[in-house]
C-alpha cells in the first residue's frame, strides 16, 4: 500500500520526501491541472528538478494533467503532457478523454492513472477508461466502504483512494457549482471557488464572505471562519439556516485504514497540493505511522491518539469526518 | 431547429408523470428524452413504464430517447442500466462513461448527455468513433467555445455524422452528490429519506441568508438556483445547435416551448425574469445574465 503525498512545491516535495511517502504527485505552472492556485506548482526547470530528487530517494513521481483541455488551446494540454513525460515523469494523472488517448499512443511506456476528475464511480465506467490503457483508478469521494470493497473485488485493476484533506462531496469532476457563481471551475480552470472572487467584509463585529458578491456565509465574533468555498456555506432552505450542503470540516480515513488495507487498496492519496512544507510534513509523518502499523499487524491495527490529534489539528474547522466512506454520513 | 423534452430531474408521482406525458404526446416537441437519471431509489415509474410511455410516445410521432443515469454506485444500478441498454428499440443517452462502455460493447449508437465530459474537438471525435450519435454540450459551456470546437478540422469532416443540442431551459443540472441533500434538509439520512423528494416536485430552494436563490436541491443533485433561460439567444445558434433541449417544469412547459418557438429567429423576444439567468452560453458566470 502506497502513501502518494501532494507537493505544490520543491519544499513541499522534499518535506513529503523525506517524511515517508512513496510516491509525490504535483501539476504544472498553469490551468493543466486541478490546483491551478497563484505561486503554486512546477515549471520546467522545477519539474526536472523534482524529478531528479524523488528518483534519487528511489520513489516515484506523478504528474497531474487533469483538467479538461480547452478547444482554442487545445496544444497546451499535449505540450503538458510532452513535457511531463520527457521530464521522466513515472506516472501521468489523466481525466480528459483526449489526453489519455494522447498519452497512450505517444508515451505508452508511461504509467496512465485516471484522475479523479474522470468521475469513475463504477465496474462499467472503469471498464470504459481501459480502452486507453489505464493501470490505476483513482476513486471519487462520494463511494461508501461498501461500494469502494465492491470495486476492489470485481475490478481487476490498482484502486487509490482519498485518505485524507479537504472533502469534495460532489462526484469531481462533474461538478460545476464553481463555474456557476464565478465563471471557472475545476474542469476548465482548474480552481474551485477561486481565491480572486472571495471578498471579505465586517459589518459591526460580523464577518461575511463571499464569492463573486454572492453571501455564503456569516460568522459571529469568536466563530472560526473558514474559505468560502461554496458548498461549505450557510444557507437557508426553508425555515432552516445550515451547511446545506456540507459542513467545513476534512476527510480522514484512519479508522478504515485496516479495510482499505484488507481489500487490496493500491494507494492512499493525501490531498492538499495548496499546503505547505509543514502541514505535507506532519500529514505523512502520521500516515507513514499508520501504514507501517497496518502492515506490520493488520488485526491489531489501532489508531493511535496522538495521530488524531495531529490530523484534527490540521483540518477545517478542526473537524474530521469519515465522509461518504461512513453511510450515514450520507 | 428542432425542439427536444429533457427528461424529468424531479421526483414525481405516477399520475402526475402519465398525465404529463399524455400532454407531451400531444405537443409540439420533436424529441423526448425519459428516464430516471437522478437516483435510483426513485421508483414510481419503473423500466417497463417509461418503455411503455416511450412505445405510446413514438406512436405519436415522435423521436424517443431513453435517458440514464448520472451517477452510478451499486452494481445492482448497474444492472437496471443494461435494461435501458437492452431496449431493443430506442436511443440511449448516456449520462456516465459507464453506460458509454456498455452501448459501446453491442456497437449502439448513443447520445453523450450534458455530464459527459467532453470539452475539445478531440475528446468529441474519439466518442463519435464509439458510437456518438448527437452531443449534448456540458452545461457550463459557452457558444463561443462550441463554436470552437465545431470550427476545428478535425470535427469539421465529420460535422454530418452527429447532431449537436444545448441545454437551454430550466434549472441546470450542477452537481451530483453520494450524499442526499432533500433528505439532509429534513433531518434525514440517504438510508431513511422516505422518498421525500416526491414532496418538492421543483427542488427545495436554497437561498443565501441574504435571500438570493442560490441552488435547488433535487435529491442527490444540485441544480442552479436561477433557472437557465436561452430563448432570447436562439437566433445566434442558427449555425452550430441542431437541438434545443427544455427541462421539464411543474408548470408552463408547453407554453415555454411556443415562446422558443416564436422566437428561433429573434421575431418574438421575451423579458426575462429577475431569478433567470443565461449567462454560460455568453461565457459569463452562469447565473449572471448578459
Amino acid at each position: 500500500m502506497e502513501l502518494l503525498c501532494p507537493a505544490g512545491s520543491m519544499p513541499a516535495l522534499k518535506a513529503a520526501i523525506e517524511h515517508g511517502a512513496d510516491a509525490v504527485y504535483i501539476g504544472l505552472k498553469d490551468d493543466t491541472n486541478a490546483r491551478h492556485f497563484a505561486g503554486l506548482n512546477f515549471d520546467e526547470a522545477k519539474l526536472k528538478e523534482a524529478v531528479r530528487f524523488v528518483h534519487l530517494h528511489g520513489k516515484k513521481l506523478h504528474v497531474a494533467i487533469n483538467t479538461f483541455a480547452h478547444p482554442d488551446n487545445y496544444r497546451r494540454w499535449q505540450h503538458a503532457v510532452e513535457l511531463a513525460a520527457n521530464a521522466g515523469a513515472d506516472v501521468l494523472i489523466l481525466a480528459d478523454i483526449a489526453m489519455l488517448a494522447y498519452a497512450a499512443e505517444r508515451f505508452p511506456h508511461i504509467e496512465r492513472h485516471l484522475s479523479v476528475q474522470a468521475s469513475a464511480t463504477n465496474a462499467a465506467a472503469i471498464n470504459f477508461y481501459r480502452q486507453f490503457g489505464i493501470s490505476r483508478v483513482v476513486l471519487p469521494r462520494v463511494l461508501s466502504i461498501q461500494q469502494v470493497r465492491a470495486l476492489a473485488r470485481s475490478c481487476d485493476i490498482d484502486l487509490e483512494v482519498f485518505a485524507f484533506g479537504s472533502l469534495c462531496i460532489m462526484a469531481e469532476g462533474r461538478c460545476y457549482l464553481s463555474s456557476y457563481m464565478t465563471g471557472q471551475s475545476p474542469n476548465t480552470a482548474g480552481a474551485c471557488s477561486p481565491a480572486a472572487f472571495v471578498n471579505w467584509q465586517d459589518n459591526d463585529g460580523i464577518l461575511e464572505s463571499r464569492l463573486n458578491g454572492i453571501l455564503i456565509d456569516r460568522f459571529s465574533p469568536g466563530e472560526n471562519a473558514g474559505y468560502p468555498t461554496l458548498c461549505k456555506g450557510r444557507f437557508s432552505v426553508g425555515a432552516d439556516t445550515y451547511h446545506a450542503l456540507e459542513e467545513p470540516t476534512s476527510l480522514n480515513t484512519l479508522d478504515l485504514l485496516p479495510q482499505l488495507y484488507a481489500e487490496g487498496i493500491s494507494s492512499l492519496k493525501i490531498e492538499g497540493r495548496q499546503r505547505s512544507p509543514a502541514y505535507v510534513a506532519q500529514i505523512t509523518k502520521v500516515w507513514r505511522a499508520a501504514i507501517d502499523a497496518v502492515i506490520a499487524a493488520p488485526d491489531h491495527f489501532s489508531v493511535q491518539a496522538d495521530w488524531q490529534h495531529v490530523l484534527a489539528s490540521l483540518s477545517e474547522g478542526s473537524q474530521t469526518t469519515l465522509g461518504a466512506y461512513h453511510r450515514q454520513w450520507k | 431547429m428542432k425542439f427536444s423534452l429533457g427528461p424529468v430531474q424531479y421526483f414525481w408521482p405516477k399520475d402526475q408523470m402519465l398525465q404529463f406525458y399524455r400532454e407531451v404526446a400531444d405537443s409540439d416537441f420533436d424529441i423526448i428524452y425519459l428516464g430516471e437519471t437522478v437516483c435510483s431509489k426513485r421508483r414510481e415509474l419503473k423500466f417497463d413504464d417509461y418503455f411503455a410511455i416511450a412505445k405510446t410516445l413514438h406512436e405519436a410521432g415522435k423521436q424517443v430517447c431513453l435517458s440514464s443515469m448520472t451517477l452510478y454506485e451499486a452494481p445492482g444500478e448497474l444492472r437496471e442500466l443494461r435494461k435501458y441498454i437492452d431496449n431493443g428499440e430506442f436511443l440511449v443517452e448516456a449520462n456516465d462513461v459507464g453506460a458509454i462502455s456498455m452501448l459501446q460493447e453491442k456497437n449502439l449508437p448513443f447520445v453523450a448527455g450534458a455530464a459527459i465530459n467532453c470539452y475539445n474537438q478531440h475528446t468529441l471525435r474519439q466518442l463519435i468513433s464509439m458510437g456518438l450519435s448527437r452531443w449534448v454540450m456540458p452545461v457550463e459551456l459557452s457558444g463561443q467555445w462550441l463554436a470552437e470546437i465545431l470550427s476545428q478540422s478535425v470535427i469539421a469532416d465529420i460535422r454530418c455524422c452527429f447532431n449537436t443540442e444545448v441545454f437551454a431551459f430550466g434549472h441546470l443540472p450542477l452537481a451530483w452528490s453520494g450524499r442526499c441533500f432533500t433528505a439532509r434538509s429534513e433531518n434525514r439520512s440517504k438510508d431513511q429519506c422516505e422518498l421525500c423528494c416526491i414532496n418538492y416536485p421543483a427542488g427545495r430552494e436554497v437561498k443565501s441568508q441574504d435571500g438570493t436563490d442560490v441552488f435547488v436541491l433535487n435529491g442527490i443533485q444540485t441544480q442552479s438556483g436561477f433557472r437557465y433561460n436561452l430563448v432570447n439567444q436562439l437566433n445566434t445558434m442558427a449555425d452550430t445547435v441542431d437541438i434545443v433541449r427544455l427541462s421539464p417544469q411543474v408548470e408552463g412547459t408547453f407554453d415555454w416551448l411556443a415562446k422558443f418557438k416564436a422566437n428561433i429567429n429573434g421575431a418574438a423576444p421575451q423579458q426575462l425574469s429577475v431569478t433567470d439567468s443565461n449567462g454560460y452560453w455568453l461565457n459569463l458566470a452562469g447565473m449572471a445574465t448578459g
